[in-house]
């Protein structure tokens, strides 16, 4: 392709990409790098219905100079990335020699904000991650041997939990696991134990989490395996079947190698929807128990005094974790790619 | 007979025009500008809002009256011209908005527009009237007569009797969590830690300065009150908001909480539980804690504010449309119940007798200091660990006060 020929083939999505893509991604950066200027205070008195009272407030006009001045605010450098309310670096130091031991030095880590979400987003991502794909390939090999006029409805029905979305459909288990759902109630049968309360344990929270966000996945990796199984070489199968192997061993010689290519594809993506778990915790009030990086740019921007550099100090921070989570799978794909067939 | 039914008729006519002229006749003649609420949705407010757009029913209005108004009233108003002409805030809400700059002083519509208004109903701020408030809320006790009444208590007037209540109700076999309280972690958890070290008498900055200072005896003891009352609260207490909490009012599973007055109204009437529940539901005066005597409880208003990147005209329309209102016009039999009105005119019913009560304790209204949202965010992700045991008091206070001063210093209160 003549080069010309070439940009002119990649500019309009060169600039999409620009435009929606890098840009934001700029101006994240560069909020997180500066903080708000420094407040003026001043002493004015407030009256209203319950009377009057001194106040501290903020002085509008000397802040209103000061940004009209320098309208980004602050230059703070990496001063916010180091906060408690993020890396913690002082804090992190402070601990490693004034703890006891390696259990405490974890324990003080995880009190920590963002220690204690990445504590439950990694652990999220690696177990959410590899049952989605087992769960979604048994499911796409099932659904692949059901009888040919039951395939349509069948597979409709396993799509569902990825088409409800996803902060209704963990509303519903919510209620489902409440101690009077129909799942709350049936595990105090099932342990014995009336007390049982899934949303007052935080081990138990972390697993309905984690069910959840396989029910919700699991489909999204079947319907990939199952448009990969109507690819696989039915003479290859043949050809094993009189050689012998059974069923498994077809699956596991002929089939699997066959799909490993969709195994990269949907784990990347899983990946990255995992890291950035966020509805499940809202919706299962789970903030007491777990959680995210998404969750904590959510609150630093929905209380009533909105954190913006904090919440774009949390956001280069999530892009720079699925960078280095997605890595071993890139390379690993750039290396497939660029060897000499 | 033909004249009787034609007396009847002009009769009725005659009454009906006298309403619309009645309707008319207040300051309603908006003519030009634009009208655009966002609040909160509660019974009270959605009446405010329904009254002002039937004023401002001759130019452009609407209203967005949401449970999500905080996230986007700032960003609504902050345009130029503001998307939203008016938000309805709380005092604790109008903060942001003041620290932003985007709501404008109304001396000028007061003197051309509101005269009617009485001086305890404006809200000024260094001499400048910023807001102009319409209802007060508060929380205070709400128990069940009949429950008491069967273990021989009288309802309690501190948090210590709360708690005898509760093992006595408990021990009678009567329910197994006899307490409720919107303990959800985030924003209700942190409003409950807020009222219980305002009842210790504690102070929540270092005077005149932002310097949090809540790891003391006070907070200390806040933490282990909240602490005991979860021993007798359903166990997903840190998943129960206002709404979950009524919920379980409802069902009949509480005796004896802390909640809103606003929403009393709500447990009181005959939807949504048996007669038992709502007919001994009470609502009782604010609980103390300790010997301090102070009331565990803040006192709040709700208002209305403008915009301030908005046209005079817009200006003049809302400030017009909203002042119509929150006048003595909008109390009616309906209305009357739906909050304590601060409007003249205001007749208290028993659902308001609670928030009367904590007015009368002198309850200190909530903090409206530009940096408190912070202290409030970083208590409500604090306090959690405490309260399930993973965590000592004096930690979690500690815990609270890092992360408060981390986000103070980024938003340039402290250096």
């Amino acid at each position: 392709m003549k080069h010309s020929t070439f940009f002119w083939f990649v500019l309009p999505s060169a600039f999409l990409m620009l435009l929606f893509i890098a840009l934001p991604v700029a101006s994240v950066v560069t909020q997180s790098l500066y903080t708000a200027h420094e407040q003026v205070l001043v002493t004015v008195e407030n009256c209203g219905p319950f009377g009057c009272k001194p106040v501290t407030s903020i002085d509008q006009e000397a802040t209103q100079a000061l940004n009209a001045d320098k309208p980004l605010g602050k230059w703070a450098g990496l001063d916010i990335y180091k906060d408690r309310n993020h890396l913690a670096f002082s804090e992190v130091a402070s601990a490693w020699v004034n703890v006891d031991g390696l259990p405490d030095f974890g324990k003080t880590l995880l009190n920590l904000p963002f220690y204690k979400a990445m504590a439950f987003t990694l652990t999220y991502t690696f177990v959410v991650t590899p049952l989605t794909i087992i769960f979604g390939f048994f499911i796409a090999v099932a659904v692949n041997s059901v009888a040919k006029a039951l395939k349509g409805p069948t597979i409709f029905l396993t799509l569902l939990p990825f088409i409800v979305t996803p902060l209704v459909g963990s509303l519903i288990l919510f209620w489902m696991v409440d101690a009077r759902g129909i799942l709350g109630t049936g595990l105090q049968w099932l342990t014995n134990n009336p007390d049982l309360s899934v949303k007052a344990s935080t081990p138990l929270m972390w697993i309905m989490l984690m069910v959840y966000g396989i029910w919700h996945a699991a489909p999204f990796a079947f319907v990939v395996f199952y448009a990969g199984l109507q690819t696989v070489n039915s003479e290859s199968l043949e050809a094993a079947m009189i050689d012998g192997a059974n069923r498994w061993e077809r699956i596991r010689y002929v089939v699997i190698p066959h799909l490993f290519p969709l195994v990269t594809f949907v784990a990347l993506i899983q990946l990255m929807d995992n890291f950035r778990v966020f509805e499940p915790i809202v919706s299962f009030s789970a903030q007491a128990h777990a959680t995210s990086l998404s969750y904590a740019i959510f609150n630093d921007l929905g209380g009533e005094t909105r954190l913006l550099s904090s919440a774009a100090a949390t956001s280069v921070l999530t892009i720079i974790g699925i960078a280095i989570l997605l890595s071993p799978v890139l390379i690993r794909t750039y290396r497939d790619f660029s060897k000499p067939s | 007979m033909n004249v009787f039914k034609i007396a009847t008729l002009g009769t009725a006519t005659a009454v009906l025009m006298g309403t619309t002229a009645m309707a008319d006749g207040h300051a309603c003649a908006i003519t030009e500008g634009r009208v655009n609420i966002v609040g909160n949705e509660f019974p009270a407010i959605q009446s405010v809002a329904a009254a002002a757009l039937a004023c401002a029913s001759g130019i452009d209005a609407e209203a967005n009256l949401t449970a999500d108004h905080q996230k986007i009233n700032l960003a609504g108003m902050s345009g130029n011209p503001a998307e939203y002409t008016s938000a309805i805030v709380a005092n604790s809400s109008i903060v942001a908005l003041i620290n932003e700059d985007v709501v404008r002083p109304l001396d000028d519509l007061v003197a051309m527009y509101g005269a009617d208004i009485p001086s305890h109903q404006l809200i000024t701020i260094d001499g400048q009237v910023m807001a102009v408030a319409f209802m007060a809320n508060a929380q205070h006790l709400i128990y069940r007569s009949d429950v008491l009444a069967q273990v021989g208590m009288d309802a309690p007037t501190s948090y210590e009797g709360v708690l005898e209540a509760a093992e006595v109700i408990r021990a009678a076999g009567i329910m197994d969590n006899p307490v409720g309280g919107a303990y959800a972690a985030g924003w209700n958890l942190a409003e409950e830690f807020v009222n219980m070290y305002l009842g210790t008498g504690g102070d929540f900055f270092e005077a005149g300065t932002a310097n949090v200072s809540i790891n003391n005896e006070d907070g200390v003891e806040a933490l282990e009150m909240m602490k005991a009352l979860t021993a007798y609260m359903n166990p997903d207490y840190l998943t129960h908001d206002s709404n979950a909490t009524s919920a379980e009012w409802e069902a009949g599973n509480v005796a004896l909480m802390n909640l809103w007055g606003s929403r009393s109204g709500v447990l009181m009437d005959d939807e949504g539980s048996e007669m038992v529940v709502y007919s001994n539901t009470v609502a009782g005066g604010p609980l103390t804690v300790g010997d301090s005597g102070n009331a565990a409880s803040t006192l709040w208003w709700d208002g209305w504010t403008v915009a301030k990147n908005i046209s005079d005209a817009d200006a003049e329309a809302t400030f017009q449309a909203m002042a119509y209102a929150t006048s003595p016009a909008l109390l009616n039999e309906e209305t009357m119940s739906q909050a304590v009105w601060l409007m003249n005119g205001f007749e208290a019913q028993p659902v308001n007798e609670g928030v009367l009560a904590t007015v009368a304790a002198g309850a200190s209204p909530y903090p409206m200091l530009p940096f408190m949202g912070l202290l409030h965010t970083a208590a409500g992700d604090n306090i959690a660990d405490f309260l399930q045991g993973n965590e000592s008091a004096e930690q979690a206070l500690a815990d609270i006060e890092a992360a408060y001063t981390a986000a103070a210093t980024e938003q340039g209160f402290l250096q």
